[in-house]
């Protein structure tokens, strides 16, 4: 596409320089079409982009500082925030990397709710970024059809943990209560209806000729550029990476459960998409597979344990407390500020499969019962840190529709 | 295949002599200390050595050792460390590496040039601790407003911050004519 400048330039050229300078406009904190608080300072050279800068910070809330101040676990509550369309795996991501400090492991029940609650997490936040990105290049129903999907698994995040979005549902060593009696058959009358939504939106967008003109090819990013700069999760798999954390490092029982990592080799929007509809019946076949697999089912008659049997770390029933000594020391011990739970000295560094990424925490803890440092490391902020190297040399509208498919989530990028 | 770090900290210790400070194993994680002066020599090795191989850069934060207790300060030569979180897709592993800075001058080589994950990374560093990063193509705030002063992160710099809440600039009535 010709410089509009060198056009004028030929058929009139008399006419002023002044009119074929770049504009420069702003993308503003407050918009419908950036997700969160996100702010761009592009120059224009009629639509094409010349520069752009992204700007963030709008939404820092100094959760690391606050870490802390906080004990393991009370920044449980911070890590519901950051994440706020799957906040369910980010307290999961958290009470690993705790878990690897104090060296305390989960039971399996405990490991198979978690896994449950997860892949539902992600179908959560993946049903959003599908969405969004639809309604971005105009096809807002796709968008309202995920959001019904996301309200009946609020519903179920509801019953499990009391909350629809500020779950803070795990402890250290393992999780705040057990899932209720009729927790198989409410996530199966979910997963009944679920396909069919996915089949829907891939029916109206993956063959669209509108959609796939304005995502193929924009914002493509090669293998090594996208490992350079750090990408994580449905972005890098676009690439060509197969790297899941789940298989590369598994944690909880993924190990056990049998499922793909899909990836495109392209890497642009279009590509991103695919990854994120294949990942997301991936997670139908992990919940059913751990539906099966989950010890004690829905009932769980035998009374297995779903957080670790280590009082030293996680707090013992009520009637143990009532009844035994060593209890009751331990509840004191866990519960009373000046004491809590105390780990080794020394750091960590632990990452979980997000939805959008590798989810990293990097405490490093002096032995006392508030860490030392809680580094977050966020799959958003790497992820956008690459945004302007997609963008490089496209237009204005195929800016928002990359920005749609990276999936920034301004609480995490901006903690 | 996993690497073998003992092997890995001998070819570093052997090249890079008394750069290498040391490395530490907790909770199966291996960690390398190293002076600040040699990171970019060291992360560069890091990065193209067959053996190592660790393609990507996960993470570059930064902890302020002010307050810890002092068996850990020991740890420690200088006030700050730079904590790279290396991930090595061909061998599927990992390793931290830490570069010490002192305080004055704080300041320490950009890795931006190694790998892109490092631009937004060491910006982020440098608005929370104040370490700069020489080279490092563009060194301004990330998170915290462009014009602001003070260094959250540190452990010198307050939780609730220095009275910003109460001097936000305020607009003044019009005087009536």
């Amino acid at each position: 596409m010709a410089n509009a400048a060198e056009t004028i330039a030929k058929i009139a050229p008399k006419a002023s320089k002044e009119v074929f300078k770049t504009m420069s406009m702003n993308i503003g904190p407050q918009h419908p079409a950036t997700h969160g608080t996100l702010r761009l300072k592009v120059e224009l050279d009629g639509e094409k982009i010349v520069k752009m800068e992204p700007e963030i910070g709008f939404l820092h809330t100094g959760f690391e500082k606050l870490g802390e101040y906080r004990n393991y676990n009370q920044f449980v509550v911070i890590t519901d925030r950051m994440n706020y369309l799957s906040p369910l795996n980010n307290n999961i991501g958290f009470a690993i990397a705790c878990e690897e400090l104090f060296n305390v492991e989960v039971p399996i029940r405990g490991q198979y709710i978690r896994v449950i609650m997860a892949e539902l997490s992600r179908l959560s936040d993946h049903v959003v970024s599908v969405g969004l990105q639809g309604m971005d290049l105009g096809a807002f129903s796709v968008m309202l059809w995920t959001f019904i999907e996301r309200e009946k698994l609020y519903d179920i995040f509801e019953a499990v943990t009391g909350a629809r979005l500020t779950t803070s549902w795990t402890r250290v060593g393992g999780v705040f209560r057990d899932v209720p009696p009729d927790f198989p058959k409410l996530v199966k009358d979910f997963l009944a209806k679920f396909p069919a939504m996915l089949d829907e939106i891939e029916y109206m967008l993956s063959k669209n000729k509108i959609f796939m003109d304005r995502c193929i090819g924009v914002g493509a990013l090669t293998k090594e550029q996208a490992i350079s700069y750090g990408l994580t999760g449905p972005m890098l798999r676009a690439c060509g990476v197969p790297y899941d954390v789940r298989k590369a490092k598994p944690y909880l029982c993924y190990s056990e459960l049998d499922f793909e990592v899909p990836t495109r080799p392209e890497g642009d929007v279009f590509a991103r998409y695919q990854v994120r509809l294949a990942e997301m019946r991936q997670s139908i076949r992990i919940i059913e597979q751990a539906l099966e697999k989950l010890p004690g089912g829905g009932e769980n008659k035998e009374k297995l344990p779903v957080s670790s049997v280590n009082h030293k770390v996680t707090l013992p029933t009520k009637e143990m407390v009532y009844h035994d000594m060593e209890s009751l020391i331990h509840h004191f011990k866990l519960s009373m500020p000046g004491h809590g739970l105390i780990p080794p000295k020394g750091d960590v560094y632990s990452c979980t499969e997000v939805p959008n990424g590798e989810l990293g925490f990097y405490i490093v803890s002096d032995g006392t019962g508030l860490p030392y440092r809680v580094r977050v490391r966020p799959p958003s902020f790497y992820n956008y840190c690459s945004f302007v190297k997609q963008i490089d040399g496209c237009m204005l509208s195929d800016a928002i529709a990359c920005m749609a498919s990276i999936n920034v989530i301004a609480g995490e990028l901006d903690r | 295949m996993p690497i073998d770090f003992t092997a890995l900290f001998k070819t570093l210790k052997d090249r890079f002599g008394d750069d290498v400070l040391g490395h530490v194993e907790f909770r199966k994680q291996h960690s390398v200390r190293i002076k600040h002066t040699a990171n970019l020599a060291i992360l560069k090795f890091l990065r193209d050595d067959p053996a190592a191989k660790f393609e990507m850069l996960t993470d570059v934060t930064c902890v302020d050792s002010l307050r810890l207790p002092s068996d850990m300060q020991l740890e420690y030569p200088e006030r700050f460390a730079v904590v790279y979180q290396l991930r090595s897709l061909t061998h599927n592993d990992v390793l931290r590496v830490k570069a010490y800075v002192p305080e004055d001058p704080c300041e320490i080589d950009s890795s931006s040039g190694l790998w892109d994950a490092a631009n937004w990374g060491e910006r982020e560093a440098y608005d929370m601790f104040g370490v700069e990063f020489r080279g490092h193509p563009n060194l301004k705030r990330i998170l915290m407003p462009d014009n602001y002063e003070g260094h959250p992160l540190r452990k010198d710099y307050p939780l609730k911050g220095r009275g910003e809440r109460d001097n936000f600039p305020k607009y003044t009535e019009i005087p009536e004519h």
